[in-house]
């Protein structure tokens, strides 16, 4: 099912025609209405009402998440504030939080994106679906709950938190499709499974699941053990919440909303653009924001777009999955290394299970590396020797995927810390 | 779920249009497009160059940079006498019908451009522009110049729909008229649209013309400075101030 065919899976000419009309306005609105982004022009000498071509977005200035912080909180609203009806703010797991608002259009905007991206990914009308986000600040709860609303679905606003009644209202009330990050969607499933509830035995059929970088073999874990099909969408508080990007049923690689969105792909040192296909940082400039427009937003998320047309019909481009963050990027002995990649090594290995840590250390001017990783019970009280074996593999897997040396630690289960929401498995504990 | 949507082209797109008289530019980087079936107006106070954009379009205004595409082809350069014959018409401010010809004598002159189609083909427009504007059939032996203002502005609509035109170009056509009489316009210009003609129409009554339209762009001395949805410009607290009269809240 496609929600607005006739903008879903317009021509790229049309589609560019709008595209740099609503650039314009844009540009001009910030212009005007934003001191910050008119004094950026000013001191670039950019007439920004001069800006002809989509390929002149790269003499735009960016806007970073420290701008976010350095106007904090109202200071880059488009409107007067007597025209948001709406503010959230960041979760702030990368630092001081940013605020965000919404004009009552963009209330709408932001629905109806939803709306494309949950009927992309199977969501009808006939659908109940629990959105087990956090409502509240934080975008993912009520952006999720619009776009349910407007596409008819039943919607469930359980919030996040208290798993055991998550799991009693998802067999109770016929939950058929979930939406919550896929680390909890785990942990769920982990809990299922101590209290003897069958997933397969529930209603649940699809699974929305975003607001953090996840893998294919992970998405491959959720679909067996909750036996449903889960599918990644993306979006960004600072840019709108969710409905930025979501996956069709094909779930290979997420359409980005690009009537509202302009994106670009660049290498985060030199910050111009990669080759088309390549991996690089996402930027997203907003067309369509009223009280939050945001100019080159630099995400820090990386991925590569997918230029290939889409059998879904849909015209709009793909990007792949996140995979990674610029800023999560961690660079040990010179090689840049992404926690996801690492991520999707381990889920190549039997016995092990999701969970896992990175500690970065610096012993005698040198970068240690090392990961650890839940295994089964049965492993963990098995002879050493097959958990050396184990351990061995994976370490000679990540050298030849890294590059470089890493130390494998075996922990039991549940013994790392769990996430409902977002969680950070990194730990840098270098000093430099 | 609006799920019935279909494949469109584009039909009338202008990209960083500039143009004005002689050394003076009135446009200034206008992008705009108008997708087929669709009613786009434009709005705007007096003087912020509306009519110059429409005259622009017809070739009567020179294109001072910038592209103007109707239906895939770029008119720069083609006489304004042939963009009718392309399927892009103009219904001028002020009517400007032909005050001493009869109103089907005017109506037959808009079909200028079909007119090697052949007479039945006129009179079969003929008819239908009647059918439309029932007051006209009523009308059709008398002077234009002794019609109403209301009854004169539907000549004009009548007789640039002779041509059997893809793009229909309004220029103010509630100018001079009574609320009552401005009602019965839109709600002609309206039926145009569902039976599947394509309007620009350029108003400076922006409610009215709002809350017709599919989308709009608002010109501010000479730039689009806002553009949408119609409903989300009628919702847009900048239009809102500027064109439909709300007052401010502050105390």
């Amino acid at each position: 099912m496609i929600w607005e065919k006739n903008k879903e899976c317009m021509p790229r000419e049309d589609l560019e025609q709008l595209q740099i009309e609503r650039l314009q306005s844009t540009l001009y609105r910030v212009g005007t209405h934003v001191p910050f982004y008119r004094k950026k022009f000013n001191e670039l000498k950019l007439e920004y009402d001069r800006i002809s071509t989509l390929d002149d977005l790269r003499r735009l200035p960016f806007t970073t998440k420290q701008d976010l912080r350095d106007n904090y909180p109202y200071g880059l609203f488009a409107v007067p504030l007597r025209e948001v009806v709406r503010v959230h703010s960041s979760s702030g797991t990368t630092g001081m939080a940013t605020v965000v608002g919404y004009s009552r259009n963009d209330i709408k905007t932001w629905s109806n994106l939803v709306a494309r991206i949950l009927c992309s990914a199977g969501v009808t009308h006939d659908d109940v679906i629990q959105i087990a986000f956090g409502y509240g600040l934080f975008t993912g709860g009520f952006g999720l709950h619009y776009g349910a609303e407007l596409l008819g679905a039943s919607v469930i606003p359980i919030s996040s938190g208290n798993t055991k009644r998550q799991i009693q209202i998802m067999q109770d009330f016929k939950t058929t499709a979930l939406v919550c990050t896929p680390s909890y969607a785990l942990k769920m499933a982990d809990v299922m499974m101590e209290t003897g509830v069958n997933p397969h035995g529930l209603s649940l059929r699809y699974g929305l699941f975003g607001a953090e970088p996840w893998s294919e073999s992970m998405r491959r874990e959720i679909n067996e053990r909750l036996g449903i099909r889960a599918s990644d969408n993306y979006g960004l508080s600072e840019v709108m919440g969710p409905g930025v990007a979501g996956e069709c049923q094909e779930c290979n690689g997420l359409h980005i909303n690009e009537d509202h969105f302009l994106v670009e792909v660049l290498d985060p040192e030199t910050l111009e653009p990669v080759a088309p296909g390549e991996v690089g940082e996402l930027v997203i400039t907003t067309l369509t924001k009223e009280a939050f427009p945001v100019i080159r937003y630099r995400t820090r998320d990386l991925t590569r777009l997918l230029p290939e047309p889409c059998p879904c019909g849909r015209t709009f481009q793909r990007m792949h999955r996140i995979m990674g963050r610029s800023d999560d990027m961690l660079i040990i002995k010179g090689v840049n290394v992404f926690p996801t990649q690492i991520e999707s090594i381990l889920f190549e290995f039997e016995g092990t299970e999701p969970h896992y840590r990175l500690i970065v250390e610096r012993e005698n001017n040198e970068d240690k590396l090392t990961v650890m990783v839940e295994v089964v019970e049965s492993l963990f009280f098995d002879a050493m020797k097959k958990q050396r074996a184990l351990i061995d593999k994976i370490k000679k897997r990540m050298a030849s995927e890294l590059g470089i040396g890493v130390n494998i630690q075996l922990v039991e289960e549940k013994t790392l810390e769990r996430f409902d929401g977002k969680g950070s498995r990194v730990i840098d504990k270098r000093q430099i | 779920m609006t799920d019935e949507g279909y494949q469109r082209k584009i039909m009338l797109k202008i990209r960083n249009l500039e143009s004005g008289y002689g050394k003076l530019r009135v446009l200034k980087h206008i992008s705009m497009h108008v997708n087929p079936g669709e009613i786009v107006t434009i709005i705007g106070a007096n003087g912020a160059g509306k009519t110059t954009l429409l005259s622009t379009i017809a070739g009567l205004v020179q294109l001072m940079a910038g592209e103007i595409v109707f239906r895939g082809k770029e008119i720069r350069g083609v006489a304004p006498s042939k963009i009718p014959g392309l399927g892009c018409v103009m219904v001028p401010e002020g009517r400007q019908v032909f005050a001493t010809m009869s109103v089907e004598e005017n109506l037959i002159l808009g079909a200028h451009v079909i007119q090697q189609q052949g007479k039945s083909v006129i009179q079969e427009m003929l008819e239908h522009q009647y059918r439309l504007f029932p007051i006209l059939k009523e009308r059709r032996s008398q002077l234009a110049g002794t019609l109403s203002g209301g009854e004169q502005q539907m000549l004009a609509m009548a007789r640039a729909l002779m041509s059997k035109p893809l793009l229909v170009m309004m220029d103010e056509p509630s100018t001079g008229l009574a609320p009552l009489i401005v009602r019965e316009i839109f709600q002609v210009i309206e039926r145009l649209r569902d039976e599947g003609n394509t309007v620009l129409l350029v108003e400076q009554n922006a409610k009215a013309a709002l809350s017709i339209a599919d989308r709009g762009y608002v010109l501010e001395t000479g730039k689009v400075i806002v553009q949408g949805q119609a409903e989300e410009l009628l919702a847009n607290p900048d239009v809102q101030r500027a064109y439909l009269g709300r007052e401010k809240m502050e105390s």
